[in-house]
C-alpha cells in the first residue's frame, strides 16, 4: 500500500525517523542474531544439562560421587585455590608498578603480561613439558632431588598459572590508571605509610574491579583443558582434573557421566555469568578492560 | 633526540620521580614472577627450536601432516573468524540499537564462551551437530560433526565474544546526529548504513575478526570431540603437537609451537597496528 492510497482513507502517514530502520528489517535483524544465537550459544548450554540428566536424578548423583569424579572436583578446587592468589599478588603488584608511576619499556611490560592470551593452551604446557620433561636441563636435576613436577600437582598448577596469569592485571590496569595518584599522594602526605595507603586508600577504589579479575581467572583456572592435558599424564583419581575426568568419560561412551561433571562445570560458568553481569551493572567494574 | 627540558636532560631515568613507594618492590616481584612462568619457559621452546637447526626445523614443517594440520588450523579459524564478523556485528548492533524482551540476558550470554570450559563447550557442541543430535539430524544426509565443518562450528563458539565485545562499545559511542546528517542530506538507510555507519566501525570490526582469529588457531579443547581428528582431513595443529608429544618426538612438537608461536606474533603485531591506526584516524577510542 503506498503512501498516497493511505493518506486518501483518511490516516496521516505515521512518522518514521529517517536515521531508523524500518520495523520489519529491525525485526527480521533480531530474528537473526536471536536464531544464530540460539543455534551456537544456548542449545550448546541446555544440551549439557539434558544430556546429564537423561538418566535420571539417580545416575546423574551417582556420576558426582563416584570415588574418580570426586577426586577430580577435590583437584580442581586446589589447584584453583593455588593459582587464583597467585596471580592475584602478581595482579597487584603489576598493576602498582604500571599505574601508578611512568617508567621506561611500560607498554613492552603490558605486552609481555598479555602474551598468554595469544598462545595455544597446548603450547603453554608444551613449554614445561621441554622445561622438566625427562630428556630436558632440569629434568634430570629435579629427578635427582626426588622432585616430581610433571604429570603431578606442580604441573598441573604451573600450567593453570600460565594460563590464567593475565585475568587479574588486565583487569585492574586500566582501573587505577584511570583513577591517577592523587589520592595515593593525599594519604601519603597526611602520613599514612606505603602498605596504610595500599590498603585503607588503594584497596577500596579498585575491590570491584579486583573481585571482576578474581572471578574471570577463577573461572578459566577451574576449566582449563588444552594446557592442563599436556602436562597431567591422565592419572585417574590422581592427576585428573575435571575438565581432564569430563575427557575420559566421554571417550569411554559414558556420556552420562561425563555430561553430569561437565553441568557441574557448566553451573559454574553461569554462575561467574551472573556474577560478573552483577558486577558490571552496578559497579560499572570491567567496563575499561573490554579484552579478556 | 629530543629531550624534555624541565627534568634534567642529560641523565637517563628508568622512572620519573615520585612520592609514592613500593616501586621497586612491586616491579621486582612482577618481573621475577613474569621471568619464572612465562619467559623462561618459553624461551626454553625457542632454545629447543633452535637446536633442531634449519634442516630439522625444515623437515618438520614440510611434512605433509604438519602442513595439512597447520592449513586446517588457519583455514578453519579463519573461515570462523568471518562468519563471527557477520554475525557478532548483527548482534552488536541488536544489542546496542533495539529494545526487546530479554535484551539484557542475551547481552549476559554472549559472554558464555569465555566462561564456559572448553571442554564441556567441545563435548556439548558434538553432541549437537552428531548426525543423530538436535542439530545435526536437521541437515542429514550433510555432516557437520567429525568434518572441518565441525571444527568451524566450535571456533564460531569460542570466536563470538571477541566480535561482539570489540564491537559493541564502539558502536555506543557512535554520534546518532551523524545518521540524521546522512538522512538529510538525502542518504536512504541502506546508504547511511554501508557508507556512514561502517566504515567507522571497520576498525573494530577488524580487531574482533584479529582476536577471533588469533584465538581460534590455538583453540584446542573445544574443537577436538567435534573434529573427528583424521589426519589430513580434520586435524588441527595444536592436536598434532599432542600427538607428537604422546609418540616422544619432542622435536616434532618443538617445531610445530614454534611455528604456531611466530604466527601468532605477527597476528599481535597487527593487532596493535589496527589499534594504532584506528587511533591515529578517531582519537581515543
Amino acid at each position: 500500500m503506498s503512501e498516497d492510497t493511505r493518506t486518501a482513507l483518511g490516516k496521516p502517514p505515521a512518522f518514521r525517523n529517517p536515521a531508523d530502520e524500518r520495523p520489519l528489517a529491525k525485526i527480521l535483524l533480531i530474528g537473526l542474531a536471536l536464531v544464530f544465537l540460539a543455534f551456537f550459544l544456548l542449545l550448546p548450554l541446555v544440551s549439557v544439562f539434558v544430556e546429564a540428566f537423561r538418566k535420571g536424578w539417580s545416575e546423574y548423583y551417582e556420576a558426582l560421587i563416584e570415588p574418580d569424579a570426586a577426586a577430580a572436583i577435590r583437584l580442581t578446587l586446589l589447584v584453583a585455590a593455588i593459582s587464583v592468589p597467585l596471580n592475584l599478588v602478581f595482579g597487584l603488584c603489576a598493576s602498582w608498578a604500571i599505574a601508578k608511576f611512568e617508567f621506561k619499556g611500560k607498554s613492552f611490560l603490558i605486552t609481555l603480561i598479555d602474551l598468554p592470551f595469544s598462545i595455544s593452551p597446548v603450547i603453554s604446557g608444551l613449554v614445561y613439558v621441554l622445561l622438566f620433561g625427562s630428556n630436558s636441563l632440569l629434568g634430570p636435576i629435579l629427578k635427582s632431588q626426588g622432585i616430581t613436577i610433571l604429570f603431578a600437582v606442580p604441573g598441573i598448577v604451573l600450567a593453570t598459572v600460565f594460563v590464567t596469569f593475565p585475568f587479574v592485571a588486565r583487569e585492574l590496569i586500566p582501573l587505577m590508571e584511570d583513577q591517577g595518584t592523587g589520592d595515593e599522594e593525599a594519604a601519603l602526605s597526611l602520613g599514612a605509610s606505603g602498605w596504610q595507603t595500599f590498603l585503607y586508600v588503594t584497596l577500596p577504589n579498585i575491590k570491584w574491579g579486583l573481585l571482576y579479575g578474581v572471578l574471570l581467572c577463577n573461572a578459566r583456572a577451574m576449566g582449563e583443558f588444552g594446557a592442563v592435558s599436556v602436562v597431567s599424564g591422565h592419572i585417574r583419581g590422581l592427576t585428573n582434573t575435571m575438565p581432564l575426568h569430563v575427557e575420559i568419560l566421554y571417550n569411554e561412551y559414558n556420556f552420562v557421566a561425563a555430561f553430569a561433571v561437565a553441568s557441574l562445570l557448566a553451573l559454574l560458568a553461569l554462575v561467574t555469568l551472573a556474577l560478573k553481569t552483577l558486577l558490571e551493572l552496578r559497579f560499572g567494574a570491567g567496563a575499561a578492560g573490554g579484552r579478556h | 633526540m629530543i629531550h624534555n627540558a624541565t627534568a634534567s636532560p642529560a641523565k637517563w631515568r628508568l622512572k620519573r620521580p615520585s612520592i609514592i613507594p613500593g616501586f621497586g618492590l612491586t616491579l621486582g616481584f612482577s618481573l621475577a614472577y613474569l621471568s619464572i612462568i612465562i619467559l623462561i619457559p618459553v624461551a626454553g621452546l625457542l632454545w629447543r627450536t633452535a637446536g633442531l637447526g634449519w634442516s630439522g626445523f625444515f623437515a618438520v614443517l614440510t611434512d605433509r601432516r604438519t602442513l595439512d594440520a597447520l592449513y586446517i588450523s588457519f583455514g578453519t579459524a579463519f573461515v570462523a573468524a568471518l562468519v563471527n564478523v557477520v554475525f557478532g556485528t548483527v548482534v552488536a548492533w541488536v544489542l546496542t540499537r533495539y529494545n526487546f524482551p530479554g535484551r539484557r540476558l542475551i547481552d549476559a550470554i554472549v559472554d558464555l564462551p569465555f566462561a564456559l570450559p572448553t571442554a564441556v563447550a567441545g563435548i556439548a557442541l558434538a553432541a549437537l551437530y552428531a548426525p543423530n543430535g538436535w542439530v545435526g539430524s536437521l541437515f542429514m544426509p550433510f555432516r557437520i560433526a567429525f568434518t572441518p565443518l565441525g571444527i568451524v562450528v566450535a571456533l564460531v563458539f569460542i570466536g563470538l565474544p571477541f566480535v561482539v565485545r570489540t564491537v559493541q562499545p564502539v558502536m555506543e559511542e557512535l554520534d546518532r546526529e551523524v545518521e540524521e546528517a546522512a538522512a538529510t542530506l538525502g542518504a536512504n538507510r541502506f546508504q547511511t548504513i554501508s557508507k556512514v555507519i561502517l566504515p567507522g566501525l571497520t576498525p573494530a570490526i577488524l580487531t574482533g575478526f584479529a582476536l577471533a582469529f588469533a584465538r581460534g588457531v590455538g583453540e584446542y579443547g573445544s574443537v577436538i570431540f567435534i573434529a573427528g581428528n583424521i589426519p589430513y582431513v580434520s586435524e588441527i595443529a595444536p592436536l598434532l603437537i599432542v600427538i607428537r608429544l604422546e609418540e616422544f618426538n619432542y622435536a616434532g612438537a618443538t617445531a610445530i609451537a614454534t611455528i604456531m608461536l611466530i604466527i601468532s606474533f605477527v597476528m599481535l603485531f597487527i593487532i596493535n597496528l589496527i589499534q594504532a591506526w584506528n587511533r591515529r584516524r578517531y582519537g581515543n577510542v
